[in-house]
């Protein structure tokens, strides 16, 4: 019961922080391809991030000031 | 509508009132205390309460009443699905997302400013202002980009307004983001000037970012926790270190700079930082600064929990007469522009339109992140508010007053102060300086410095020790330094983007943006643009803040008003007119100030107008007014005067015709009797949710 509660709360941090950073979360992506878009290739995290980190800064705003 | 509000239970209504009673208790303490100082607890009590309230009466009005939000009907990440950046996300995550855009150096700087006049005007405006004004625009404005799939402030001022407005209004943002830029630019150039240790750690911040980039890039791509303490950890030893190179007679003049020589280095620095592939050294600065940020304001709450500090400063200064020697002008309207982020910023509009409606899974949470989020941001001004006013008021007007009216010297301005009823002696400003390990405090404007004070006081009552008060000044310091160099090469970029788009309608080719020739033009021409700003703060003889913050005040709660106007029309174009005093009365107390600030900043004692003039008119029969050296340092500041002059009216010229073309917009839209607001049509999330 701890353990469980200990693991989802982890996995809530880490969505956070990582979203914080404009990274959202990559098993989502990836059940999101599968489901819809089975033709694609289902890219590894390290492509996912890089995707991610590059697209992060093209758009307007972003943060405050 | 779909929703059904559920009647309280009787628990629920007496711990209501048990609320308001004990909030409304703080508050009267708060503002009739008299003559003996007050702890800061009444004033954290009195915000708590009045947010509480805020958030469960008005937010829930505004939710049901005004944006009708309804649970039952599928939000843009829901329609629009793609996994990466529409995505159904769990609220708090989504909450958690949102405050960390939101909150930036803005509501750090803005209050510690306004403590000039006391700690109660900035309270009260910061607690009425974020209910009715400031949480109402966030909230708002994302309540219709949610209707709108998610659409953009100004792809929403476009459609509901016409397309000149939203062509104006972008051309606003623009010259918003380049003052937001200097101003917050200046801000760490006041806070590093001659001040080595401080620098060196600052410096640090690059190579540190580097080495987090090239790991994240090849030796563990995407562990942004794991290199985040890395780069914690490294940051910490440097700030550990500087104190060395402080005290070392060879490397200290290597980090010994004046502001001008800073600002020409933090200009290189946001050239080539936005130049650069972000993976190298933007990213992973964004990332160590957001989490910093985030602990950080958590440390300010824990300390004055925690320590509890007494308000030193009065609740009501002499200077709300206009006065004063941090930022001149009266109480109405300055103080409503000093402090734009914590009561109510126009910068949220874009953000509340921006990633957060993509994310949110139901509109029956957009309450708690836009209105909620937006009363976080209230809280952590606040905070700034009670670091500034929890000094030696002495100490604060030491820090905060421009050279030229506190002079150079801790004795000349042990006098001045004490004269204006402050009492201090000189060897308390020694004594502070050597505290914190620094060789001055005075003049040091700006906010972040004062804050970096005030944390450290309040640090060093609960963790003790010699050399910790200087530890946690520059911890205070690097931490802002941080967070806004990150907003100098984040917004060059975005700038940098805007530029081009606009360049690129005269001559195509500029467009693109891999192309390098393009790349390097428009970041010149951005960086040149809020580097003129920058330049001119810091040779400014008042200290730059003086002139730079009114304006980028003026500017953000401009684009507040607008946000509000656009909130104003729609819920007359949704004919719920009798619901139009909710974004409409704080949109014309928006447009009241900034109109009355800017046209005092036009014409009149206070304006740059008759600084040009003064300085003109020496010049013509041939005195030198201090600091200009040279007739040419004189026509440099007539210029420069002339230039905010210009900037000021556009900006007046500009809240003007964005108030003519909605008041066009809103009294059309009342005459039709039936909703012309361009909203998609419902569709039932049980008809589309898996």
């Amino acid at each position: 019961m701890m353990k469980t509660r200990w693991q989802a709360f982890r996995k809530w941090a880490v969505q956070t922080a990582r979203l914080c950073c404009g990274v959202p979360d990559y098993d989502v992506y990836v059940r999101h391809l599968r489901e819809h878009h089975p033709e694609r290739k289902v890219p590894t995290y390290p492509e996912f991030f890089r995707e991610r980190q590059i697209a992060r800064y093209k758009g307007t705003g972003g943060r405050c000031c | 509508m779909h929703s059904v509000a559920t009647k309280p239970s009787p628990a629920a209504k007496i711990l209501w009132a048990a609320i308001a009673i004990v909030g409304a208790w703080c508050l009267g303490v708060v503002a009739l205390h008299r003559g003996e100082p007050i702890n800061a607890i009444w004033v954290v009590a009195a915000s708590i309460a009045t947010f509480v309230i805020g958030y469960r009466f008005y937010g829930k009005f505004i939710e049901h009443q005004v944006l009708q939000m309804d649970p039952s009907r599928a939000p843009p990440s829901v329609l629009r699905n793609d996994g990466l950046d529409y995505v159904p996300t769990d609220k708090w995550v989504v909450f958690g997302h949102h405050f960390a855009a939101i909150a930036g150096a803005g509501p750090l700087v803005g209050p510690v400013l306004a403590a000039q006049m006391g700690y109660l005007p900035g309270t009260l405006w910061i607690l009425f202002g974020v209910v009715f004004a400031g949480a109402v625009q966030d909230f708002m404005i994302l309540g219709l980009s949610l209707r709108r799939d998610g659409r953009s402030l100004g792809h929403m001022l476009r459609e509901e307004l016409g397309p000149v407005p939203g062509v104006i209004a972008m051309f606003g943002v623009l010259v918003l983001m380049m003052i937001v830029l200097a101003v917050l630019a200046l801000v760490v150039v006041k806070a590093l000037t001659h001040s080595p240790w401080g620098t060196f750690t600052v410096a640090c911040t690059i190579p540190i970012a580097l080495l987090m980039g090239v790991y994240l890039r090849w030796f563990r791509p995407g562990r942004i926790l794991e290199v985040s303490l890395i780069g914690l950890v490294l940051l910490l030893a440097s700030i550990w270190y500087g104190a060395s190179v402080a005290a070392s007679p060879t490397l200290a003049p290597i980090f010994d700079f004046d502001a001008k020589a800073l600002a020409w280095l933090l200009i290189a620095y946001g050239f080539c930082a936005s130049v650069l592939p972000v993976w190298l050294l933007l990213a992973p600065r964004d990332y160590l600064s957001t989490f910093l940020k985030i602990g950080t304001i958590a440390l300010l709450a824990l300390a004055i929990f925690l320590a509890a500090p007494t308000l030193q400063m009065p609740a009501v200064t002499k200077f709300i007469d206009g006065t004063g020697p941090v930022f001149q002008g009266n109480l109405f309207p300055f103080l409503f522009i000093t402090i734009a982020c914590g009561a109510v910023s126009g910068w949220h509009s874009i953000i509340a339109s921006g990633t957060t409606p993509k994310l949110i899974a139901s509109e029956g949470q957009a309450r708690l992140i836009g209105y909620g989020g937006m009363l976080m941001e209230a809280f952590v001004a606040i905070m700034a508010l009670i670091a500034a006013a929890s000094l030696h008021p002495g100490v604060y007007f030491a820090m905060n007053a421009p050279s030229a009216l506190i002079g150079t010297t801790v004795e000349q301005a042990a006098s001045t102060i004490s004269q204006w009823g402050f009492v201090l002696t000189p060897d308390e400003l020694l004594q502070t300086a050597r505290n914190i390990g620094e060789h001055s405090i005075l003049s040091r404007a700006g906010g972040a410095p004062t804050l970096a004070v005030g944390m450290a006081q309040l640090l060093h009552n609960l963790i003790p020790g010699t050399q910790m008060m200087a530890f946690w000044y520059h911890y205070a310091i690097l931490f802002e330094a941080l967070f806004i160099l990150t907003t100098v090469d984040a917004g060059t970029r975005v700038g940098r983007f805007m530029i081009q788009e606009i360049v690129g309608l005269m001559y195509k080719p500029l467009q693109a943006t891999e192309s390098w020739t393009g790349n390097l033009l428009a970041t010149a021409i951005c960086v040149g643009l809020w580097g003129y700003f920058l330049y001119q703060g810091a040779v400014d003889p008042l200290g730059g803040i003086n002139t730079l913050w009114p304006l980028f005040g003026i500017a953000n709660q401009m684009l507040a008003a607008i946000a509000l106007m656009l909130a104003t029309v729609v819920t007359v174009k949704l004919k719920r007119e009798r619901y139009v005093w909710v974004p409409g009365i704080p949109a014309i107390w928006l447009i009241i100030c900034t109109v009355t600030a800017g046209c005092e900043k036009l014409v009149g004692p206070i304006s740059f107008t008759a600084a040009a003039q003064k300085y003109a008119s020496s010049l013509q029969s041939g005195q030198l007014l201090a600091p200009a050296k040279t007739a040419e340092e004189m026509q440099r500041i007539i210029t420069n005067n002339y230039v905010d002059m210009a900037l000021t009216a556009i900006f007046v010229l500009l809240i003007v015709t964005m108030f003519v073309f909605s008041l066009l917009a809103l009294v059309q839209a009342w005459r039709i009797n039936h909703p012309t607001a361009h909203e998609e049509p419902y569709v039932a999330l049980a008809s589309v949710a898996n």
